[in-house]
């Protein structure tokens, strides 16, 4: 863990009322500017001292990016809506509860009542080598210190790991990218809608980021279609201490089925890679197929093809495999196995 | 503002991890103002090449009326070098500029497609061509003398012409290998840190500091060559050089473009008659 080395660095803080104020604080101070959510991730960086931002731009004075809206097409939540806003928000429970499931999932109550839904799914990695202010690839270094023969690399990436070998921790991101949602980012250019799934970036992408938002963009809202409304979703998180931990492991799946058939589904995975990860050759290959364990069973296993476990994670592809399983073919349908 | 960007070890040490990147705007730059004033100097102020003269022995009355130049062999080894150099140069700095896109894996192709081919020219040049025609030699630094002389308006006698190369072309391959060699080294070396069909990962083979000072290098010796290959693919394309383009591709140049710039007595076309003295080095 990052030793708490001092106070907080100083620097200008914003808190403007707008989107527009703040996209213009954000474009006048670029890469100098830390956006400020729920504080939970930003402030670990400010007290480690790791990060230095210029500014600070708060934006938990913005009531147009909090609350959750019913649309024609589905819901929008804003970006600054408190996780236990959404955890207990009577339409989100009842349509599209995959999504509630997960922001109940994350950390503790306290945790999500300042914890925001923008801040979830566009928060920065765990590694404790980078968190800890260490020279690796995603600081901006030439070495990844968790992907070395000694490296302490339990929690760290089995797939897509280049270089870097971070994972990213989102409760909340394999739920959106199961609903198809939407996420509304404002940049320099306009707006862009951009889907969940295209919303991260893995390390062979951008080595330095987890997310698209680059300096000048803010996260403004998440739109989750109708299209996955009330369907059959799975939510699973492991994790060290069942009371209040990031994911070793989370799997989001949403599945529309006739009878026993599988019509349709969408299923991600989160803290195997640097990105959240949509499991498109699952999806392909268990459509049209019974909700069965045998179906489970092959999609665990296609599941996790390509996996490299490191040192000290190989657990993590059984656990992979077995939380796939388990989302196909139903808690009760399939047994863990080893 | 550093030509090279520091950071603290874990140990505490404070080591290089890679230059600026800033040097990318500076190398393109460079090689977009040198190939504008030289296009200014050759358009408006450069005077004809006057060489000494060169009476036209019997011998050079027979020449084919295509030269051959470059084997099939050393224009397909140019060729495949040209598109692995710019693959990497492309995958390396394209992303440092804001175009994302997945490439260390295209890069240790493209690096690995390179080093082959360097290692394969080292021995093709040295055991199967002429091996010293492309060093610089005696006569190459009198001639220079005398161009340079001419050039300040002093007088001089008119130097020879060129032998299979002339000595800028000469420097530049002297440039460019030394460049080459570098990014090859430190290239090989940086694949240890990265997942390669290679050999297994070992971030830890050399200090912090030894792995700053490779990335520094090959960092470099890249932008280095950024430079050099714009200057390379302008003198390809100029007028006055596409005789010598053309035979990379089609392995020959016209008899009467080799009369006129180079020198019979030192490039000696295979299977003619060889008067007078040895070419390079005499």
């Amino acid at each position: 863990m990052a030793v708490i080395r001092d106070v907080m660095p100083a620097f200008q803080l914003y808190q403007p009322s707008s989107v527009a104020d703040a996209q213009k604080l954000l474009g006048q101070n670029g890469s100098d500017a830390l956006v400020l959510a729920g504080g939970l991730d930003s402030m670990d960086w400010l007290k480690d001292r790791i990060k230095k931002p210029k500014v600070v731009v708060d934006l938990s004075g913005i009531d147009a990016l909090k609350g959750i809206r019913e649309t024609p097409d589905g819901v929008e939540i804003g970006a600054m809506t408190t996780l236990t806003e959404v955890s207990t928000n009577p339409l989100i429970r009842q349509k599209y509860s995959l999504l509630s499931q997960a922001a109940e999932l994350v950390a503790s109550p306290q945790i999500r009542n300042q914890g925001t839904i923008g801040g979830n799914v566009s928060q920065d990695t765990r590694c404790w080598y980078y968190r800890a202010g260490w020279p690796c690839y995603r600081a901006g270094g030439n070495i990844c210190y968790a992907d070395t023969p000694v490296g302490r690399n339990r929690e760290h990436a089995i797939l897509h790991a280049e270089r870097c070998v971070a994972v990213n921790p989102s409760d909340t991101a394999p739920a959106c990218i199961a609903l198809d949602a939407k996420l509304v980012v404002m940049t320099p250019k306009g707006q862009q809608v951009i889907d969940a799934e295209d919303y991260f970036v893995g390390p062979e992408i951008d080595i330095t980021r987890m997310n698209i938002l680059q300096p000048g963009y803010l996260l403004t809202a998440i739109r989750i279609p109708s299209a996955w409304a009330q369907a059959v979703f799975y939510f699973e998180k492991i994790r060290d201490r069942n009371v209040w931990d990031f994911p070793l492991m989370n799997v989001a799946s949403a599945m529309k089925s006739s009878g026993d058939t599988i019509q349709e589904i969408r299923i991600a995975v989160n803290a195997v890679a640097a990105r959240p990860l949509r499991l498109k050759m699952v999806e392909d290959a268990v459509r049209g197929k019974p909700r069965n364990a045998a179906t489970g069973e092959a999609a665990g296993k296609l599941a996790v093809q390509g996996a490299v476990p490191l040192q000290f994670n190989a657990y993590k592809i059984p656990l992979m495999r077995n939380l796939v399983k388990r989302a196909i073919g139903g808690v009760q349908e399939a047994a863990w196995a080893s | 503002m550093g030509i090279l960007e520091w950071a603290t070890s874990p140990l505490g040490q404070r080591v290089p991890i890679h230059i600026a990147w800033f040097l990318i705007w500076v190398a393109l730059i460079a090689g977009l103002v040198f190939l504008i004033a030289h296009a200014i100097y050759v358009r408006y102020f450069a005077k004809e090449k006057e060489f000494a003269p060169d009476p036209t022995s019997e011998a050079t009355s027979m020449l084919p009326a295509r030269i051959p130049r470059h084997s099939l062999t050393a224009r397909l080894f140019h060729w495949i070098m040209a598109a692995a150099m710019f693959v990497l140069l492309f995958t390396a700095f394209l992303p440092k500029v804001g175009v994302q896109f997945n490439w260390v894996a295209y890069h240790w192709i493209a690096g690995t497609v390179l080093t082959i081919s360097i290692l394969f020219h080292i021995v093709h040049a040295t055991f199967y061509l002429d091996f010293w025609s492309i060093w610089p030699d005696r006569s190459d630094i009198g001639d220079a003398r005398k161009r340079f002389q001419r050039f300040m308006g002093k007088a001089a006698a008119s130097p020879r012409k060129f032998a299979k190369y002339p000595l800028e072309n000469k420097l530049y391959h002297g440039v460019v290998m030394l460049s080459g060699l570098v990014v090859i080294v430190t290239g090989v070396c940086m694949m240890f840190r990265v997942r390669t069909v290679f050999f297994p990962r070992n971030p830890y083979l050399f200090s912090d500091m030894t792995w700053g000072m490779m990335y520094v290098l090959h960092g470099l010796a890249g932008v280095g060559l950024i430079t050099l290959t714009i200057v390379h693919v302008y003198f390809a394309i100029r007028p006055e050089k596409l005789p010598i383009t053309a035979a990379m591709i089609v392995g020959s140049m016209s008899r009467e473009f080799y009369l006129k710039e180079h020198d019979p007595k030192r490039w000696v076309i295979e299977g003619m008659p060889h008067h007078g003295s040895t070419a390079d080095g005499d």
